[in-house]
Formats: structure tokens, sequence, C-alpha cells
């Protein structure tokens, strides 16, 4: 993870494109700035970056599952629980399912774990549109390649 | 018919807090009721999972930002449901 660079989640360890289903691997780091901040003496991974890991690893999905023809933008987040605390150092499985493909929109249901328990999860609705610049298309496909989708 | 209709008007009133009451078959969701594009795609899902179908709510738009169809067509709920049902009956049957 890279909290500044706003890079939620690492690499994918397993994707079922039949089952519609990703899951990825988040390093929460040792030391950033955020960390510093949230909070003085207690670092902890702040709830609304979960949300976001859960919710880039629904848009990697997104991505996967349609080939990088449209970009899934962040709509609405519903239900979401922030279980544990998540400290500098640890390891996050992200999870992400589609639950519906609709028209121009996409439901998918997020869940993070660390070292087996539930830490996160969330119902996240995401617009999906086509991409508003080719800059930004390449940009998603690079990240795509680089987070091991092929 | 008249089922379809309830079940959005039931849809509309629990996803956007408009009072049921206020819903007819010849209201407008968006002009009459003020739904808006979030709102829409509470609806949208909503209505998909109901009705097990996916509503080309794209390809409406662009109908009418076209001008080839009116906003009328697919959003007077009386419309909307006439067009729900096809979609459900052209649904393929499930295994």
């Amino acid at each position: 993870m890279e909290l500044e660079a706003f890079r939620l989640v690492d690499r994918v360890e397993t994707l079922s494109l039949p089952e519609r289903r990703i899951v990825m691997r988040g390093e929460v780091p040792l030391r950033s700035s955020i960390l510093d901040a949230h909070f003085p003496g207690h670092p902890i991974m702040p709830g609304v970056l979960l949300i976001e890991a859960m919710a880039q690893a629904s848009g990697y999905l997104l991505l996967a599952l349609d080939g990088c023809a449209r970009m899934p933008f962040l709509a609405e987040v519903r239900e979401a629980k922030l279980r544990a605390f998540v400290p500098p150092g640890g390891i996050l499985s992200v999870e992400a399912d589609l639950e519906h493909d609709g028209s121009g929109y996409a439901v998918t249901r997020g869940r993070i774990a660390r070292e087996g328990k539930r830490v996160a999860e969330a119902e996240l609705r995401f617009r999906t549109v086509p991409f508003p610049s080719p800059e930004l298309r390449a940009r998603m496909v690079a990240a795509v390649r680089d987070v091991g989708i092929a | 018919m008249a089922d379809t209709i309830d079940a959005i008007a039931e849809i509309i009133a629990s996803t956007c807090n408009v009072d049921r009451a206020t819903i007819t078959p010849e209201s407008h969701i968006i002009d009459d009721l003020g739904v808006d594009s979030l709102d829409f795609l509470d609806i949208a899902f909503a209505i998909d999972k109901r009705f097990g179908i996916k509503m080309p709510v794209e390809g409406w738009m662009e109908d009418v930002n076209a001008g080839r169809a009116s906003s009328d067509d697919f959003f007077i709920l009386r419309n909307l449901a006439t067009r729900i049902d096809a979609l459900a009956a052209a649904r393929p049957a499930s295994a």
C-alpha cells in the first residue's frame, strides 16, 4: 500500500471472472504520515481508507470483467461495518464480489479480513461510464497490469 | 400491469422517501417525484432485482438525449411498468 498515493491494494491473489470475484492483498505500511496523524500514539488505518480499499478491489474486478471498457466511479456506500483496528504492518485480504451488473451501474459486496478475522465489510455501488479521457484509461490499464491482472 | 405499477411505486416510496400516496401511474419519476440520478440508481437496482431483469437505462437515456424518444416514454410510471413487464416476459426461463 501507498497511502499517500491512494493505492490501497497491492496485488491480486485470486480472480475468478466466472464467479465475478476478486481477492487482493494489501499490506499496511509501517510508516506513513497518515498513520502518524491517525492517531498520535495509536496508529491505525483510517476507516474511510478501509472502505476505499474495498472500492479499489471492486474497481479492479469491474475493470477485469469488462476488459477496461468502462470506468467505475464509487457512488454509494451502504451497510458499512468497521469491526476491528488495523495497525501498521497489517496484512489485509480485500475481497469483492459482483452482486449485480446493471445498465450504467454495478453493485459489489466488499470484505476485508486480517489474520482470518473480519475487519470490515460494505455494499458498494458504482456508476460505470465510458472513460472520460484516454489518459485515464491508459493509467487504469497500466494499473490493472501492475496489480497482476493479465 | 397494475401489480408492476404498485411494485415500482413501493420501491420509489421506500428508496427515495417519497409519500406513496403522491405516486400515481401518471407520475413522471424525475419531473414529478424529484428523483435524482443517484436515487434512480437505487431504484434501478431494486427493480432489476425484484423482476430479475436488467433495465437498459443507458440506452433509454441515449434515445432521450438524441431526440429519438421522450423521457415520458420511460419515466412515466405507467410506461415504465409496460417496459418492465416486456423485459420480464422476454427473460430466459431459469434452468
